[in-house]
This record gives structure tokens, sequence and C-alpha cells, in this order.
């Protein structure tokens, strides 16, 4: 909804344009504008709240099947009907506020969190013509909201009036500042590499194969490699995901800083958490993956909104897949992974960009050359920082009784 | 009222307001927010005589409100500190007691 | 176009006089982060939209969370947040200062020459700004980095009070 279509691309590609610009056609012309935003607004809301309610019964059924087990499959079709019997449990269930809560901010904590975690999937590019929002600075926004939705946590934390709650907001945004900083500076090489802040522009650096059949992907690059690990490894702290699931796991102060919250307010946090995953997973293959290009050039026949349907739904089953592998860190094992190592990682991966950008013009026999120092400069620090943080944390040896 | 002159009266009004809040009120971390504001306000005039002064060199009104903030920010972290410091000698955080420099 | 910057206004003043008169603590730490909202709606207003989103990454997103520790560091019981005004006097004389520095502040911008004929709105792109920070500008981009960094560190030790750590602290 950015770039003007052009009649040279396919009519897959030009469909939703063609829906949107039907639908805006029928209203007059002073409320086109609104209608079109009105229009993106609604798309957004519907896709990402099915894919939220699918994605709940998907992750039950993969953690089911790692652990042996079939999940979810009494409701409907394999369990097709579940998110929606979920959904019909969590809107009758009794909303409970504490008599001594904050009833202000206890209200306005899910609201808020809900609010921004859906502004940020305004400057996602989902397709070639399909950029909701198209702006000379929208990978800045994006971090700058999801930096606000941190607020609720506290809101709601501490609206609830219960020491343990408190505790807990408190631990989930440690966690949360201290995996803000990877985040932040992973992403940074891209711009670098990209030369722009706009999403758009940072796809549009990606397009292209080299040699005819190796995309130009950031992710094929060293530096790119490392910061798409430690963008990952970080927006799986950002969204409370296990292995970071410290403030919402069951086992840890109740349920954390949503204690006190019942019915569809608890809902609203689960539904904020999911979007806080969709989201990061559509920025990282905005800026690591491609976006919306396609692997091959034989394959571009196949619209663009299909590729990053694609990419998405594989980050999230990758998310998924995780939560059912490895255990849960602790508070300091986690908040000592993100400064201790994570940010120097980081800081040298820019190094590592700088480097790669400045031999942009090495050819021929230095090529290798390139890759080999490149490779080098991510893959050294990375095992020596290892190995010196986990001195002491040698093999388990099992004693039975 | 010309816009620039609306502008200007908006961030003369806020700076009032945190003045008055700094002033009065005696704890500390609400004299920090009151620095704040102002500081805030001032900032808001820079953006005010980008958008509708005359002007030669144009990025120069965001550059510089951009790096007010970053001082802003390293600011309020010093003072925050500070307040938590305060804290730990006196066990409260009201301003008017912090006047003695023995620790 | 009146209409939005008298709105915007009315909403981050009102959220801010709340703020400094609130007896609560933390209302008044949310109600300013609102008020920062605000500021940086009028950044957008402005048009300056880099200048906006970074007042929102640093305001609202990291100075909020920093003074809402600092409040919840500093109490000796779960309700020891309230904040009572102090006495009437010293509110009556802040109000009055407050008032004239107001009103000081507002003759100056009513009677200043400013010239009132509409400007085209300055557009900066992003890459404009780099070249700016990295070209002209580098020298105080290396010294703010370096404020910061001198900064952030000398907060850290104050407020970590400078104590010997414990050892069963090291894992």
């Amino acid at each position: 909804m950015s770039l003007p279509a052009t009649t040279d691309s396919s009519l897959l590609e030009r469909a939703p344009l063609i829906l949107r610009d039907w639908l805006t056609g029928l209203l007059p012309g002073p409320a086109r504008w609104a209608a079109n935003g009105l229009i993106k607004i609604v798309a957004i809301l519907a896709v990402f709240g099915l894919l939220f309610a699918f994605l709940t019964l998907a992750e039950r059924k993969i953690l089911g099947r790692v652990q042996n087990r079939p999940g979810p499959n009494r409701t409907g079709w394999f369990g097709l009907l579940q998110p929606f019997a979920d959904g019909i449990k969590m809107l009758t269930k009794e909303d409970i506020v504490p008599r001594a809560a904050d009833p202000v901010l206890h209200f306005l904590a899910p609201v808020a969190l809900i609010a921004f975690s859906l502004l940020t999937f305004s400057v996602i590019p989902y397709g070639r013509f399909l950029l909701p929002v198209d702006m000379d600075a929208s990978v800045l926004f994006f971090f700058a909201i999801g930096a606000a939705t941190e607020l609720s946590v506290f809101m709601a934390g501490w609206s609830s009036h219960n020491k343990y709650a408190l505790f807990a907001a408190m631990r989930a945004l440690a966690q949360l500042i201290s995996y803000e900083l990877p985040l932040l500076l992973s992403v940074v090489p891209v711009v670098l590499a990209a030369g722009t802040l706009s999403t758009a522009g940072v796809v549009a650096a990606q397009s292209g194969w080299k040699w005819g059949f190796v995309p130009h992907w950031h992710v094929f690059t060293p530096w790119g490699a490392a910061a798409f690990a430690i963008f990952m490894v970080s927006a799986l702290a950002e969204s409370n995901r296990s292995p970071f699931d410290l403030p919402e796991a069951e086992s840890e102060l109740i349920a954390g800083h949503l204690t006190e919250y019942s019915g569809f307010k608890y809902a609203l946090f689960f539904m904020a958490e999911y979007f806080a995953m969709c989201a990061l997973s559509g920025m990282a293959v905005t800026l690591f993956l491609g976006g919306w290009h396609a692997p091959l050039p034989l394959l571009e026949f196949i619209p663009s909104y299909f590729w990053f349907a694609l990419k998405l739904l594989a980050l999230l089953s990758g998310f998924m897949w995780v939560r059912a592998t490895l255990p849960r860190l602790r508070i300091d094992q986690l908040t000592r992974l993100a400064w201790k190592f994570l940010v120097p990682l980081a800081l040298i991966n820019l190094g590592t960009a700088a480097f790669w950008s400045l031999t942009i013009a090495w050819a021929g026999p230095l090529q290798p050359l390139r890759w080999a120092v490149s490779l080098a400069l991510v893959a050294g620090p990375f095992l020596l920082l290892g190995r010196r943080l986990s001195t002491g944390l040698g093999p388990r040896t099992y004693r039975y009784a | 009222m010309s816009h620039l002159q609306l502008c200007l009266a908006f961030s003369s009004v806020l700076f009032a307001v945190g003045l008055t809040g700094a002033l009065a009120r005696s704890n500390s971390i609400l004299v920090l927010l009151g620095l704040e504001l102002m500081l805030t306000a001032a900032i808001m005039n820079f953006i005010a005589f980008w958008r509708f002064g005359p002007s030669h060199a144009p990025a120069t009104g965001v550059i510089f409100a951009v790096f007010a903030i970053a001082v802003a920010a390293a600011e309020t972290a010093v003072g925050l500190a500070l307040v938590i410091s305060v804290y730990r000698h006196q066990r409260n955080i009201r301003l008017p007691e912090a006047n003695r420099l023995r620790g | 176009m009146n209409a939005v910057l008298v709105i915007i206004a009315l909403v981050t003043v009102g959220a801010a006089v709340v703020a400094m008169s609130g007896r609560n603590l933390l209302h008044s730490v949310l109600l300013l982060t609102v008020s920062w909202a605000g500021v940086a709606a009028f950044y957008l207003w402005a048009g300056a939209e880099f200048v906006a989103f970074a007042q929102l990454l640093v305001y609202v997103g990291a100075i909020s969370m920093a003074v809402l520790f600092a409040v919840l560091l500093t109490r000796r019981s779960r309700d020891d947040v309230a904040a009572p005004p102090a006495s009437r006097s010293r509110g009556i004389y802040a109000i009055l200062s407050g008032a004239a520095v107001a009103a000081v502040l507002l003759a100056a911008v009513s009677l200043a020459p400013l010239s009132s004929a509409p400007t085209p709105p300055p557009s900066v792109t992003v890459r404009q700004l780099g070249d700016q920070l990295m070209g002209p500008h580098a020298a105080s981009l290396l010294v703010i980095a370096a404020l910061l960094t001198v900064a952030l560190i000398g907060a850290v030790v104050l407020a970590a009070g400078g104590s010997p750590g414990n050892p069963e602290d090291e894992p």
C-alpha cells in the first residue's frame, strides 16, 4: 500500500490492492482517506487475530507431538475449533479485581499493552505493495513502541497490590530492559548495510540474486547470521517466551505480574505476547530474511505475501520448537546472558559489519579473505566469551542413590 | 497568534508547570521530574523554531534536539542514582532533610 | 492544524499539572509519561519524525522505567509512595513564581517580532541527518557518546553504593 502498483506485476500480487480500491470506490470522495486507514486496521486485526488463535492451537499440537502425545484433538477436526472454545471460556470467566487494587491502572495495563503491540504491526512490509505505513524512520518507530510496552508490565504488577506480583513485575522489567540492548544493537548493522531506517528500504536492499541463485538476504552474510541469531534470542526474551518465560511461568511466583488478572484481561495479556512474537518475527523476516522476496528467481511468480507468510510461519514454529526443547533460565542466568554475552557479541558484530561494508570492493582472490576474516570475527568472540562464561559449569555427573 | 507563537506559548506553559513542581514539592523524585519537564519544554522550542522559523542549515534543529534528549537521559540517570544514594543514608527522600554535608 | 496543536497542548499540560500536584508518586510518574508522549505527538505534528520516535524511545521507554525503579527502591513499605504536598505557603510561593515566569515568557513570545509568514514544512530525511551527524557534527557526537558512557558508569557506581560484593553471589 505504499508503492504504486504497475500493471506488470501479476494479478495475484495486485489482488489486495484491487480489492481495497473497489471497497474505497464505493464511498464518496472525502471519506476515502479514512476508509483506506480503516481497511488497513481491519485487515491487520483480522489476519493477526486469526493467526493468534491458530498459533495457540499449533503451539499445543507441536508441544504435544514433541512430548509424544497428540495435543488437543477433541474439539472439531484435529482440534481446529479449540481456539474458539478457549475464547468462549475466557470471555465467560468472571473478571476479578482485588479490592485493594488500583482500578484505573489495573484496567489500563492490558489495554495499553495491546495498543502498543498492535501499533508495531503497522511498519512491517507484508508484501510488495502491502506496507501499511511507510515512514522514513520506521525501524526506529518499531523499537520505540516496543520499548513503550514495558510500561504496562509494571502497571500490571503494581496495580495488583500484591507483593509477589510486584517482585515478578520488577524481574520481568529487568529481563525486558536487559534484552532491549542486544535487540537494538543487532539491528544497527542491518541499518548500516542497507543505508536506511525505513523497512521498505531495508527490504529493497536485499533484492537480487548473486550468481543467479543466492539471494542477497542479510542472513547469508557472516555478520547477518550472527545478528540474526542475536536478534532471535533477544526476541525470545522480549516476548517472554521460553526459555525466558520466567515472568509468567506457573512455578515462579504463581503467574508473575499476571497473578491478579482473570478472564478476558488475562487473554489480552497472552494475545499481546503472541502479537509481540509475531511482530518481532515479522521484523526479523524484514531485516534479515529478505522480507517478501522469493528465494529463487524462478519462484517469483508466487505472490510476495505468500513468501512473507512462509518465512513468518517458519520463524514462529522455530519459537515453538525452542519452547518444547529448552529448560527455563533463572533470572540471574538470563541477565548474565544478556549483559555479558549478547551485548559484547553484538558490539563486535557491528565492527564485523563495518569491515564487511568497507571491503565491498574486494573482488577475485580477496573475496575468500574477506569471508575468512569476517567469519573469524564472528566465531572467535563467540567461542572465547562462551568458554569464559561457562567455566565451572562442567559436564553434569550423575550419582544414583 | 501564529503557529510559532502558539508552539512557544505551549512550551513556556510547560516550562512554568515544571518550575512550579520543582519548587513546590519536597520529594526528590518529584523535583527531578519537574526538572525533566523544564528540559523537555526547552527542547520543544528548538523543534518549534526548526519548523516555523527561517533556517539556513535545515537539520541543525533536529540534531540539537536529539543531542539534548541524550543529555537529558544521562542527567536523569545520574540524578536518580544520587537519589538512591541519599536514600541509603537518610532512609527517606525528603529533599529539605538532605541539607547536611556529614555522611 | 491549530485544533490538533491545541488538543495536544491541553493533554500534555493537563497531564503535567496533575502529575506535579498529585499525592501518589507513582501516579505522578505515569502521568508525566503521558505528558512526554504528548510532547512526542507535538514533534510528530511538527514533522520531526525522527525526534518524535527518539523521544518515545528515550523518555517513555527508558527514563520512565528508570524513575519507576527509583521510586520502588526508595520506599520503606509498600504504601510509602504517598507524596504529600509541602506546606501551603511553599505551594503558594511556587505557584506565584511559576505564574510570574510564565507571564514573562508569554509576554516575550507575543511581543517578539517573529515573522508569521507561513513557511513550508522542512523535511529532513534520516539520510541527511546521518550525513550531518557524521560530518559537521561528528565532534559533538563523540562528546555526547563519551558523556553518556561516563554518566552511566557513574550512575551505576553511585547506585550500587561501592560496597564489596558478597562472595556467595558469584555463580
